[in-house]
């Protein structure tokens, strides 16, 4: 699905990936954990292009493809979905006009014909009702003066409707109560299939419970010091991520 | 910085309705003087009393002097080298189907999803638009007189209907109103001329296009409507003009008679040639427009400016009958060098009189985009009330928005209310719509257009649609 090889990022000049390596095959959920400032954010941010996180060695392929010189809108249409951690409010624009806007870009792009006005607002409706949003948020603007709880449904629900073969889930259950993280995993956990990838970057073990890993890496200082099964995940809880940066440091 | 670079890389689109018709013309030497005024009037065979009208004008202009307060700059103008009379010299000469029309300029047309008739009508086939300044044809008129509405080119007003254009030319916008409304009474083109009578609804949209064609050509249009006791119209005006280097002055007088009971809307989408990329070139867009409503009337303006280097406009309300309302509903787009300078004028007189404002301005590129507001509550306006809402929308970071509201409130029972906000289209926001697939372009004009909702809605459905197209692509390639 895709393969990342000796990722190096900067931001703002500053290193923050240091030769990142992950194979991640269909079907797979992959978990990354690590503590503040290792990189987590940065590398969700890096493969789906954002400005301003500039890639300095290593590659990423897609499906195949290398999407490291794609503009981030392609990307998206090749699959690549990241639900983000503060989903931004874009006032005045309907979050079904935006939907369909996303809906058609990207079916364009596969090559699949674009649904109707009528059609495309009844799968709308089947899967705001299956991310437990009352109807008349698709009326609203994006994100717009919706909760945090309601910001993150309203990515799982454009997650619904693009169906990419990679989603990248950034912090996803940051301030999210317990109901909400259920719904939001119980809703990943229905789109899970052979076909379909998942990156999970997460601080807490909490998150884990619901959507239960294949795969668990540890992200300090730039790299992945350590992976496991998803047991992994428990023993972090336990021991927190000190030694295991400190066991890196003394690598290096 | 990267994606200020993006944008300063994509701003500045070519505007898109830039042509010029080849056709003779029969236009008079440069400059202004009152053998010019009366050269006018002989041309357009005037009554003597109009005659008159215009020197009162021209004498008053002459005394007056060009207004600087707002907040654009531009090379001072001189008057004496500008042609004052254009005409197209024969029908002849015009398209006779849309294959003889720059299929450049019908593919404009098609991406602002202008109807196909109207197409023809701008492109200046059989027409009901004023083509430089003398009108041609009008359609439709058949059936308006049934209804007794008169709509046709003020200079046949002038003729058929003298009584009505001496009783109202000249009472919202007096000759010596201001430097462009004086220039503009002495030596008018042409415009429209519309008389809804009493207890009339018109039974249609009425419509006219304005095109400036000729090289240095001031383009004076007058329009005159009057919508006598208990009538309802509503008025689109819709321009676009061909490219040429030099800038053209355009000075516009519109006048509108809202009588008691009677309802006036008037919509403009102004998309005139705002200049290259660096700013050379363009229409000067110097416009005096104002209504007077009397007891329970209701006017209405909706604007959409997306054109012109230089805009200097303030569609303005007199409320002067009890309970009569205002309105104003504006979007103004800036690109590139242009600069607009507009807003309105309300003027509460009568006891009840309402009135709502509701701006959008929405800078791009290295433009200057002011909003410029007055409401006053004179002394016996008692209960007025007002309501304002004034939104600047900012695209990268080397644009400009101001807002200068002034508030006049006289009497202690007039209430004021003023709103104002300031944004930007954000990086943030582009990357939520670019991660989900939708490029840079289509995400700029769905967040711009949403932010013009409230403007748009007040448009007539299919103007709506225009200005939402209009703004797409006086906006394209302007973030990356």
């Amino acid at each position: 699905m895709i393969s990342i090889n000796n990722l190096h990022a900067n931001v703002e000049d500053k290193n923050i990936l240091k030769g990142l390596n992950l194979e991640i095959k269909p079907g797979e959920v992959h978990a990354i954990m690590g503590p503040n400032g290792a990189g987590k954010s940065t590398l969700g941010n890096v493969l789906a292009g954002r400005d301003g996180y500039e890639v300095t060695a290593g590659s990423v392929t897609l499906n195949g493809k290398d999407i490291l010189e794609m503009e981030p809108e392609e990307r998206a249409r090749e699959g690549l979905f990241l639900a983000f951690q503060y989903p931004v409010e874009i006032p005045g624009v309907s979050n079904l006009e935006f939907l369909k806007a996303s809906v058609d870009a990207v079916r364009a792009h596969q090559g699949k014909p674009a649904l109707d006005s009528v059609q495309f607002l009844k799968l709308a409706r089947e899967k705001c009702k299956a991310v437990n949003l009352d109807q008349s948020f698709l009326k609203r603007g994006v994100n717009e003066g919706f909760s945090g709880g309601e910001k993150k449904r309203n990515e799982l629900m454009q997650m619904m409707l693009l169906e990419p073969s990679l989603c990248i889930l950034d912090e996803t259950d940051s301030g999210l109560d317990i109901d909400a993280l259920q719904v939001v995993a119980e809703g990943v956990n229905a789109m899970r299939d052979a076909n379909r990838s998942f990156i999970v970057v997460t601080h807490y073990q909490r998150l884990l419970d619901y959507i239960v890993p294949d795969y668990v890496h540890v992200l300090a200082n730039g790299r992945i010091v350590k992976s496991g099964g998803k047991e992994l995940a428990l023993e972090l809880e336990e021991k927190g991520y000190g030694w295991l940066e400190s066991a890196d440091n003394g690598a290096a | 910085m990267s994606s200020n670079a993006e944008i300063e890389r994509r701003i500045g689109n070519e505007y898109q309705a830039g042509f010029v018709t080849d056709i003779e013309s029969d236009t008079i030497a440069p400059g202004l003087s009152e053998d010019v005024v009366r050269f006018i009037s002989a041309k357009k065979g005037e009554p003597e009393w109009m005659t008159e009208w215009r020197l009162k004008a021209f004498r008053a202009w002459q005394e007056m002097t060009e207004p600087t307060w707002a907040h654009v700059h531009y090379p001072e103008v001189d008057f004496q080298a500008l042609s004052y009379y254009s005409a197209p010299k024969s029908m002849a000469d015009k398209p006779k189907s849309l294959d003889e029309v720059d299929p450049e300029l019908l593919r404009t047309y098609e991406k602002l999803g202008i109807p196909l008739h109207e197409q023809m009508a701008l492109a200046g086939i059989a027409v009901d638009a004023v083509f430089d300044s003398v009108s041609v044809a009008t359609t439709f008129r058949a059936k308006l007189a049934e209804a007794g509405v008169i709509f046709m080119p003020i200079s046949e007003a002038v003729h058929e209907h003298p009584e009505l254009v001496k009783k109202y030319l000249g009472t919202v916008v007096p000759q010596r109103d201001n430097f462009y409304a004086a220039l503009n009474s002495a030596v008018f083109s042409d415009g429209s001329f519309v008389y809804i009578p009493k207890g009339v609804r018109c039974p249609m949209e009425l419509s006219t296009y304005f095109r400036i064609n000729e090289a240095k050509t001031g383009q004076f249009e007058r329009t005159l409507i009057i919508a006598d006791e208990g009538s309802h119209v509503s008025y689109l005006e819709g321009c676009t003009a061909p490219m040429r280097d030099e800038n053209q002055l355009h000075a516009a007088v519109v006048e509108l008679i809202a009588l008691d009971n009677s309802e006036i809307k008037y919509s403009t989408v102004q998309n005139w040639y705002p200049g290259d990329k660096e700013g050379k070139g363009g229409i000067y867009n110097f416009v005096t427009k104002r209504a007077v409503a009397h007891t329970n009337a209701k006017v209405s303006w909706t604007q959409v400016e997306t054109g012109s280097a230089v805009t200097w406009k303030y569609p303005s309300c007199v409320l002067k009958g009890d309970n009569s309302v205002g309105e104003f509903y504006s979007v103004a787009l800036t690109n590139n060098y242009q600069q607009a300078d507009t807003g309105t004028k309300m003027i509460h007189l009568g006891k009840n009189t309402r009135s709502t404002i509701i701006s959008k301005g929405i800078s791009a590129g290295k433009s200057q985009n002011a909003y410029r507001g007055l409401v006053r509550m004179n002394p016996t306006a008692v209960g007025a009330r007002n309501y304002t809402q004034c939104d600047s929308l900012l695209i990268g970071d080397q644009c400009g928005a101001h807002t200068f509201p002034y508030i006049e409130s006289k009497h202690p029972s007039a209430v004021v209310e003023h709103e104002a906000t300031t944004s930007t289209v954000s990086d943030d926001q582009l990357f939520l719509c670019r991660q989900r697939g939708i490029d840079t372009e289509k995400a700029v004009s769905m967040i711009v257009n949403g932010f013009c909702k409230e403007v748009f809605k007040e448009l007539p459905m299919e103007f709506a649609v225009e200005a939402g197209k209009l703004l797409e692509v006086s906006l394209e390639g302007s973030v990356g």
